[in-house]
């Protein structure tokens, strides 16, 4: 197994779950492009002997198997999968049919029943209107409003249920949202279509009602797939990084396990390149540890015998046995987990922007309806007439478009998003990414790649620098990588007898000379020169040893992005590293307010005194330390290769190692909330040429179906001309 | 007025045919991969596989 893979191989057959004395399993196989990826897939798989089916999903990256498990098991089943060319990774099957998944099939059944009904009465409807102008009879008439309220009603009951137990959960909790007007018109509209139907009037309103409903399921329900589609790109990011443990027995054996199956006392082994799955003491071994994305610290530290090591730092030379240790609330993980809490908490009160419209514009309807009966009353007019007309500017006003105004912009926006590689996770992220006009950047991981770089080759004699290449292709530890990189096509002198010691460095023979390349334990190194960064050492005999100097890689667009946001934004820096790393990488990038050696509490309140200077604060980290920051903020970013918290607490996830991310998201975002308004404008003037009609007693239902569709219609297309311009730029 | 106690009805049926089909095939799954569906036309098989 190659040293350097990200964790320990996963035990597929913990993943397994029973199902009618069948073994089922979902697999995330992120390599599937295409028909022929598929059909590669579901041949190898059904080819194998005991396996029963398997089913590839596209839009998911996800394969179902299922298998009798007498003949075969879950590793089997991956080892085939791999020999075809697919890595597959085990899917956690507590995550698989989550909350989004049946909220947008209810929301299908829904758009379902609203459309066959909108089509039928619309039928009906449209021989009434051609009838009016004609000479159709009024049993006729009496007999298609018959039909339709017959078709019209149980519909709405159906399909309307979304809104109206939205409606009712506002309005329980004194709130006011979207879905309020939108179920009272829909409501009004069937009761007193229903009254007009009985007194064999002239106009009933079913056909609006029910196509009122059609158009917002559609709007809902692509809002609901787009964030479905953005989570399931989500976990499967989580799934491809799942940690496994290598547990050790008593008897010396070892398995891997899932890392909730870790005890406090149980024995790991963690072989070079993977990550802790638990806190715990060292037993054996020496090694480094990078804890870069826990403390944001790039310089690794030296663990021996005895020291204690945390969750989710790396391990990178050295093979260690860890003794698992128990859960205690002092450490540093229940600290993140308490701050996150507390930060949360602060953030609860944001409303959404259809909702604080809602919040003005439901009382301002329902006081013109009013004023609508008053005025007709003064008017003269009877009690029945007066009703009628303010229950006319009820359904004009019904805020179909506005309802559809924010969600047809918002699956746009994502969608786009989602192609390049940001996953919008929280349904409210991009209205809130709209409203920032400061940005705090964390350092190790974000800025930078998380991957060495060798600074100082200038500095190094050109032999010295051969003799440190040709040792380090020798070696997978990550500064040797970084050094045989720099060295690139270089001829580099061929050395033999080569050893590697975990945790100190590499030793070998040229020409009778023994060299040594390692830490400054491994060279006895005892000069002053403290150590500024991650450093490797060349040691020939009878001269002194040459330092490698490495610093961590900026992201390849970093100096130019933030450049870029830095004429639009205010930037700050911080980072837990240490003072000198950051002051590097802060003149790298031209930021002036930057700030070194943070705690994750540090962190939180400089991120609180900016929001109470009065700005709104995009937070963009990668490390556990990051977390509660991350939540404190008004919007977070992470990236992809975060710390599971991390990526889970922030708001979007970008992949890829480009910063250039961030100002797209942040471009998109603004470019949505524009769109929503120009949306919210062309609802408003909508209504305002419909509604003195409606208040003057002239609205027909044939105007007020034609005022919504064209109104629904206008809004849908303007939202999407954010993929069209997303396209030619 | 005689064609319409005779063509409302088969209206309203064919419509209800179409509500039931689709959400008969809502049940069935075939909603779940939209990508995938789209890509399936491409497979070689003349026959449906034995896994589906």
């Amino acid at each position: 197994m190659n040293n350097l893979a990200p964790s320990a191989p996963l035990n597929a057959d913990l993943f397994v779950r029973e199902e009618d004395g069948k073994a089922q399993l979902d697999l995330v196989v992120e390599g599937m492009h295409c028909a022929g990826c598929m059909q590669k897939i579901e041949r190898a798989l059904g080819a194998v002997p005991g396996v029963d089916t398997a089913r590839c999903n596209l839009s998911t990256k996800r394969v179902a198997v299922s298998w009798d498990n007498t003949k075969t098991n879950g590793d089997k089943i991956i080892a085939t999968l791999s020999e075809t060319g697919f890595e597959a990774v085990p899917f956690d099957a507590k995550l698989v049919g989550t909350i989004d998944e049946k909220e947008s099939a209810r929301l299908l059944r829904a758009m379902g029943v609203a459309g066959f009904a909108t089509a039928n009465v619309m039928l009906l409807s449209v021989s009434v209107w051609s009838g009016l102008v004609s000479d159709m009879e009024p049993e006729t008439r009496s007999l298609f409003h018959w039909l339709s309220a017959l078709i019209t009603l149980p519909a709405v009951a159906y399909a309307g249920q979304p809104f109206f137990t939205s409606a009712w959960k506002a309005l329980k909790a004194k709130s006011m949202n979207m879905d309020v007007p939108i179920a009272l018109a829909v409501l009004l509209a069937c009761s007193m279509s229903l009254v007009q139907t009985l007194q064999n009037a002239e106009h009933v309103y079913f056909d609006a009602s029910i196509s009122l409903l059609f158009f917002l399921l559609i709007g809902r329900y692509l809002d609901v797939q787009t964030r479905a589609k953005a989570c399931s790109v989500a976990q499967n990011l989580l799934a491809l990084r799942a940690v496994a443990a290598t547990l050790v027995e008593d008897d010396g054996t070892t398995r891997a396990v899932p890392v909730d199956f870790l005890e406090p006392g149980m024995l790991i082994a963690v072989a070079a390149g993977q990550r802790l799955p638990a806190d715990g003491i060292v037993v054996s071994g020496t090694s480094d540890i990078d804890t870069s994305l826990v403390t944001g610290e790039s310089l690794p530290t030296v663990v021996e015998d005895g020291a204690k090591v945390f969750a989710g730092t790396l391990n990178l030379s050295g093979p260690l046995r860890i003794r698992v240790s128990a859960k205690d609330d002092a450490s540093l993980l229940s600290e993140i987990v308490r701050l996150m809490e507390a930060a949360e908490q602060g953030r609860a009160g944001y409303v959404r922007l259809a909702d604080r419209i809602a919040r003005v514009y439901a009382p301002a309807v329902h006081i013109l309806a009013a004023g609508t009966v008053i005025l007709w009353l003064l008017l003269g007019a009877g009690w029945q007439p007066s009703l009628m007309n303010a229950i006319a500017v009820l359904i004009i006003t019904c805020p179909c478009a506005l309802g559809l105004a924010v969600p047809v912009v918002q699956v746009v926006a994502s969608g786009r998003l989602l192609n390049l590689g940001i996953i919008v996770k929280s349904p409210d992220a991009l209205e809130r990414l709209a409203d920032i006009d400061a940005i705090v950047f964390d350092k190790t991981g974000t800025l930078t790649l998380g991957v060495p770089e060798l600074i100082n080759k200038e500095e190094i004699a050109a032999a010295d620098f051969a003799l440190g290449a040709a040792l380090a292709r020798e070696s997978q530890h990550p500064l040797s990588v970084a050094l045989t990189k720099s060295a690139g096509v270089v001829s580099v002198p061929n050395v033999s007898d080569v050893t590697e010691t975990p945790g100190f460095g590499l030793e070998a023979m040229l020409d009778g000379k023994q060299l040594r390349l390692g830490s400054r334990r491994w060279v006895d190194y005892e000069g002053e020169a403290a150590p500024t960064g991650p450093e490797l050492w060349l040691k020939v005999p009878d001269n002194a040893p040459t330092q490698f100097r490495f610093r961590d890689q900026l992201r390849p667009d970093a100096v130019k992005t933030i450049a870029q946001l830095d004429r639009k934004y205010d930037l700050a820096l911080l980072s837990g590293d240490t003072e000198q790393a950051t002051r590097q990488v802060a003149r790298k990038l031209r930021i002036t307010h930057w700030d070194a050696e943070k705690t994750p509490a540090e962190k939180i309140t400089l991120v609180k005194q900016t929001h109470e200077e009065g700005h709104t604060v995009l937070m963009v980290g990668d490390g556990l330390n990051d977390a509660p920051a991350l939540k404190a903020a008004h919007v977070s970013m992470s990236p992809a290769t975060a710390a599971d918290i991390s990526q889970t607490a922030a708001d979007f996830v970008f992949q890829g190692a480009n910063l250039n991310a961030v100002a797209e998201a942040i471009d998109t975002a603004k470019r949505a909330r524009a769109l929503v308004f120009q949306n919210f404008a062309l609802a408003f003037g909508y209504n305002l040429i419909a509604v003195p009609l409606a208040v003057s007693g002239y609205v027909t239902p044939l105007i007020a179906a034609i005022a919504m569709s064209a109104s629904s219609l206008t809004v849908t297309l303007n939202a999407l001309r954010l993929s069209l311009r997303g396209r030619t730029s | 007025m005689d064609a319409l106690v005779i063509l409302i009805p088969v209206a309203l049926g064919l419509g209800l045919l179409g509500l039931g089909a689709f959400l008969w095939s809502l049940k069935s799954g075939q909603y779940d991969d939209l990508d995938g569906a789209a890509e399936r036309i491409l497979f070689e098989d003349d026959t449906p596989s034995s896994n589906d």
